[in-house]
């Protein structure tokens, strides 16, 4: 007979050891599933898991990468931990950013073709703040009206992604072609240029941003009573209203700051790596960035660690494309095994597998 | 004797890390009322709980009229003429009572025939039921009553009966008992589980003692004196608190008739609330469960507001702050639930001190907490309140709940309060942290705070109280001086026996 037993305490092994085991797992069945497609499994992992880092041919394009994915997912995650810790479960990330991008890129077509210093940092105001009034619609309408904050964040994304099209097509068109979609290219217009900082590494500002928003996020949930009220909230929300922790402003600060951290990432994307607001803008970042933040463990240093391997299954995903012809969609049922195994796994942090024999319990 | 009904023989059940039974054996006669008496964790539950069939004991055997006895399942105990009143009742509000009780049936009868039955067996018995009515609008005690002519019907032999009077005035008490011995008189068994030894002196045959999972005696209990059982039962001996002289000084808390609304759709409300405390004074509160205990908690501790001038600290309007404003002022509670609502339960001890100590006890400074400190804190807390632990970093959901009183209640009483309320202080607490708990608030109060204490234990609220008074359906019956009060009286303005004691006078 097998039996569960809930442990004491949640085990500290298992929950470090999971994210790793997860991978493995992934690893292994994503193997699996290339066999079936008639693909290599050996070659196919190694395409994706080592080769962009580590081969002679592709490195020099792909290491870079690296950085200009993962940057992105880890700034997004950071934020959406600590939502999750709080029980508030932003899963609207995508809309967010689109909507930071909007308004970065807006600021940057109002000002040009201005040479001035300050383009750039309103540039980087306005993303923020973007991402934080889309995130605010769930928010007051949560704590105003006890909706779903689930539910109004994601059907945002769809809104947010409408709004992106219109733009690309109607009032940001880039007025000089106006035969093509999408906006001018902010890559061409300096003074909003989120440029590389450092050549060929692909360290840009929203890198940056991604470690202060990591240590910001480290020092908040270890150091800070707001992260000790976010995590008492997420555990036993009575004790946090006994602890003087204000439910409705928690949710506000929640969404706020995940939604001001996609907002940057979205206005760093555009006015960097992606350069123009266009329809296909989103590449759903937002979304992988829910399973770096789990698979983070909702710890900012975790976090850092899944988003540059979820960075690098994007990379990966392109270079099978390209070398073995692999659907590309194989790289998004490798991002849903790896939470799907991660989520299967943690059954063990709290519960012990035992095998009786004969007796009933 | 009469011939036994029930012989229980080395019974024994362990479970991983503790030995809930070892070897009890006893036997229950036929029409006897046998107590089981013993602290919380002493084994009781998993006992009666082998006997109802829902845990196989790892050795031992029963012998049920003669005949081995081993259910594998509650039905088969029902079967077999067994049945229980748990402490808990399983009801739902939505439904009336004839529903209620035909969930409770294998092979329920059409619902106007139950309905004339549950009449006819509940006026036989005593205990009067509108089987057409609510489960929502019933009392405790009437719902007690649903749960006990559910189990009638069945015409048991064998009824167990766990701590049934928790939930009762002292009128309602004497009611079920009359109950309990005509069951008796006419040959049902009944095995009554309790830790209440005045009761179980007034209506049992026979008492068996457990303690630590052992049987320590099998009594006549109206041998013994009260302190002779406690002492059998808890296996020390007890030391009634001290309560030293102390001047009562100004009013430190004030409330200035106020009716405020539950939060919780199945809470009760709070109707024109009134009273004032004074500092080294003790407050006893008493009420049946769910008279608005809870609701008078959370509006004291703040986590329920209210119009600021209508709660008064030491003169000033507080109504209006959250808990930590009102810390912060001077007034700290502890509220009836230990694990999830005083405490944390997946957090360490250390963060769980933090929890309500933050303020008062400067463990932040501009928000950034000094984990040093609060550790420190911890510490001092599990030092002076004897908090059984291996250390602050252990999650508050691994202490037994007698430790984690302590805790609870001490982390209150090192801030240093002017005011301190508490809501059901020793509530599944064992015996020996209940009278160092009880002894903590008399100290306090002795140092010149005022005490609040809302407890649904009488024997509790008349060993710490000077000043008593009841709630009742949400509303707050005057203060009274505790010292002269009776049991009758209590019971009064805990609401008597409502509209349910005519029944035993009519059948009588």
């Amino acid at each position: 007979m097998i039996r569960l037993e809930k442990r004491k305490e949640p085990s500290k092994f298992w929950r470090i050891a999971n994210p790793f085991l997860a991978v493995a797992l992934t690893m292994f069945a994503g193997g699996v599933m290339f066999a079936m497609l008639g693909k290599d499994p050996i070659v196919a992992i190694r395409l994706i898991f080592f080769d962009p880092i580590f081969s002679e041919t592709f490195a020099s394009y792909s290491r870079p990468q690296l950085l200009i994915k993962s940057a992105p997912l880890i700034l997004i995650a950071v934020g959406l931990a600590i939502g999750f810790k709080a029980n508030v479960w932003n899963i609207g990330a995508e809309g967010q950013y689109i909507i930071g991008a909007l308004f970065g890129a807006g600021v940057a077509l109002a000002f040009f073709p201005a040479p001035g210093w300050y383009v750039f940092p309103l540039m980087v105001l306005a993303g923020a703040l973007g991402g934080f009034l889309w995130a605010m619609i769930p928010a007051i309408l949560k704590t105003r009206f006890n909706t779903n904050e689930i539910l109004v964040s994601l059907l945002l994304v769809y809104v947010a992604e409408r709004i992106l099209a219109a733009m690309a097509l109607g009032l940001m068109r880039n007025p000089d072609q106006p035969g093509f979609p999408g906006s001018r290219d902010l890559r061409r217009y300096e003074a909003a240029h989120n440029a590389e900082l450092i050549a060929n590494t692909g360290m840009h500002w929203g890198v940056v941003a991604a470690i202060i928003a990591v240590i910001f996020a480290y020092v908040m949930m270890t150091r800070h009573m707001l992260g000790f009220h976010v995590q008492l909230a997420g555990q036993a929300p009575r004790a946090a209203r006994f602890g003087g922790v204000a439910p409705a402003r928690l949710v506000v600060v929640c969404l706020g700051i995940a939604g001001a951290l996609a907002g940057l990432a979205g206005m760093f994307e555009v006015s960097g790596p992606g350069g123009q607001v266009r329809i296909e803008f989103a590449s759903g970042y937002g979304f992988t960035a829910i399973i770096v933040a789990f698979l983070g463990r909702l710890n900012p240093l975790g976090i850092v660690l899944a988003g540059f391997l979820l960075g690098l299954t994007y990379i990966g995903g392109e270079l099978g494309q390209m070398m073995l012809q692999l659907p590309g969609a194989a790289i998004q049922v490798f991002q849903g095994m790896l939470l799907f195994f991660l989520l299967a796994l943690d059954f063990q942090t709290n519960y012990r597998i035992r095998l009786t024999q004969g007796m009933r319990a | 004797m009469r011939m036994p009904l029930l012989r229980l023989e080395g019974l024994t059940k362990a479970y991983p890390g503790v030995v809930a039974n070892d070897d009890v054996s006893f036997e229950i006669g036929t029409g006897q009322i046998h107590a089981l008496l013993g602290e919380n964790g002493a084994g009781k539950s998993t006992l009666v709980k082998m006997i109802y069939g829902l845990v196989k004991p790892d050795k031992g055997s029963m012998t049920l009229r003669g005949q081995s006895f081993a259910p594998t399942q509650p039905s088969d105990a029902r079967r077999n003429g067994v049945a229980m009143v748990f402490q808990h009742f399983s009801l739902f509000d939505a439904m009336d009572v004839a529903e209620n009780v035909a969930l409770g049936m294998e092979n329920p009868p059409p619902l106007r025939d139950l309905a004339r039955r549950i009449r006819d067996v509940s006026e036989d018995y005593g205990l009067p039921l509108d089987p057409s009515r609510l489960v929502g609008e019933l009392s405790a005690g009437e719902r007690q009553r649903v749960e006990i002519v559910r189990c009638l019907l069945q015409d048991p032999k064998l009824l167990i009966m766990d701590e049934p009077t928790s939930v009762l005035t002292p009128q309602e008490v004497e009611i079920l008992f009359r109950t309990l011995r005509k069951l008796s008189s006419e040959g049902t068994s009944i095995l009554y589980i309790s830790h209440k030894l005045e009761e179980i002196r007034a209506l049992c045959d026979e008492a068996t003692i457990l303690r630590g999972g052992r049987k320590i005696a099998t009594c006549d209990p109206r041998e013994k004196s009260a302190r002779e059982l406690a002492e059998l039962m808890v296996g020390q001996v007890l030391h009634p608190p001290e309560r030293p002289a102390r001047p009562v000084g100004d009013v430190v808390l004030s409330v200035d008739k106020l009716s405020l609304k539950s939060n919780n759709p199945f809470g009760t409300s709070l109707k024109d609330i009134s009273f004032s405390l004074r500092a080294g004074e003790v407050l006893g509160i008493a009420g049946v469960a769910g008279n608005g205990q809870d609701e008078l908690l959370l509006m004291l501790s703040g986590e329920l507001l209210s119009p600021s001038a209508q709660v008064q600290l030491k003169g000033l309007p507080v109504g209006h702050l959250g808990p930590n404003g009102r810390r912060k002022r001077g007034l700290v509670s502890a509220p009836e639930e230990r694990l999830g609502h005083a405490a944390a339960p997946d957090m360490s001890l250390t963060s769980n001190a933090l929890l309500s100590a933050s303020e008062r006890k400067g463990l932040a400074k501009n928000g950034f907490i000094d984990w040093p400190a609060t550790e420190a804190f911890a510490r001092q807390i599990i030092a002076r309140f004897d908090v059984r632990t291996p250390g602050t970093h252990v999650l508050a959901r691994a202490l037994s709940g007698g430790n984690l009183q302590k805790f609870v209640i001490g982390r209150e009483i090192e801030l240093d309060p002017d005011v301190i309320v508490v809501n059901q202080p020793t509530w599944g607490v064992d015996a020996a942290a209940a009278a160092t708990i009880r002894q903590a608030l008399l100290d306090l109060a002795g140092k010149g705070a005022g005490v609040l204490v809302i407890s649904q234990d009488l024997d509790e609220l008349l060993e710490v109280a000077d000043s008593f008074a009841a709630l009742n359906e949400g509303r707050l019956t005057a203060v009274r001086p505790a010292r002269g009060l009776t049991v009758e009286e209590i019971g009064l303005m805990m609401g008597g026996a409502g509209d349910m004691h005519v029944a035993h006078e009519a059948s009588a």
